[in-house]
């Protein structure tokens, strides 16, 4: 069977539902932080297989966006919570319920 | 079957595999680990933008992401003390009503596949290369690419900021 857009369809569905589930599930803002990548890649996936079978290159220059936009999220992101340890001491979501510093 | 269909499988395989250990690593829970397998995932997913013939992106993606994004994980988890992590448990009433609603969502995913009728019979012929893109991204999308350089700016200003000592 030719691999068409379905089965980048189906790849990108599961990789996002790991993402969603390691952040639902996981308690480290750093791994919940790494799912929250996976799930961008995974709607990246998406993109350029649409792009790709669709003959359009609009989708692959979102992508090249998102990339840039996800590592500015990310460099920000980590600072806050780099920050946020400093302040108290802990990286784990349990521990930071309240919404004060 | 051909050779790019078997590369899409096995691709697809190691990202799948590499994207569970990152966050179910059933031998450890150290972020470092996660982090590491997130480099693989990110990688074998390189491979499936070359096979999509998004070459430019596949480059882009191994260059920032698996180069300067993990690097500034594996900085941070450095810097923090996250040895903690390890001695505590995962809850199963999270993984059950993680599990709940990630298959609630799946199944949704794959209804609206599945009812849906996708129009790319016609035979791909788009090459995502560097200067097709590179053209498209200097003619038509300046705005949007000049706009994205003042966000970097911003990020690096804010990430600057948020890293001194004091936080005023």
């Amino acid at each position: 069977m030719q691999v068409g857009l379905e089965h980048y369809l189906v790849v990108s569905f599961l990789l996002f539902a790991l993402g969603l589930l390691g952040v639902i599930t996981r308690r480290n803002l750093l791994v919940i932080y790494m799912s929250l990548e996976l799930m961008l890649n995974a709607a990246n996936l998406a993109l350029v297989a649409f792009s790709r079978f669709n003959n359009n290159l609009n989708g692959q220059i979102l992508v090249f966006f998102i990339i840039t936009v996800a590592a500015a999220e990310v460099a920000v992101g980590l600072a806050l919570i780099v920050a946020l340890y400093r302040k108290r001491q802990t990286a784990h979501v349990e521990d930071l319920t309240l919404m004060k510093l | 079957m051909g050779l790019p269909d078997i590369l899409f499988y096995v691709f697809a395989f190691l990202t799948l595999l590499c994207g569970v250990l990152v966050i179910a690593n059933p031998f450890s829970r150290n972020p470092v680990t996660s982090a590491m397998f997130l480099v693989l995932t990110i990688i074998s997913m390189a491979g499936l933008f070359v096979l999509l013939h998004a070459f430019f992106l596949a480059a882009v993606q191994i260059i920032v992401y698996a180069g300067a994004v993990i690097v500034l994980f594996l900085f941070v988890i450095m810097l923090l003390d996250l040895k903690e992590e390890q001695r505590r448990k995962i809850k199963s009433f999270s993984v059950a009503t993680g599990l709940l609603s990630v298959g609630a969502i799946v199944a949704i995913f794959l209804k609206s596949l599945g009812s849906t009728v996708l129009n790319s019979s016609s035979l791909p012929t788009l090459e995502g290369d560097t200067a097709s893109l590179g053209k498209l991204l200097f003619t038509q999308y300046v705005l949007p690419f000049e706009v994205i350089s003042i966000l970097l700016l911003v990020a690096m200003v804010g990430m600057i900021l948020l890293s001194k000592k004091d936080l005023k």
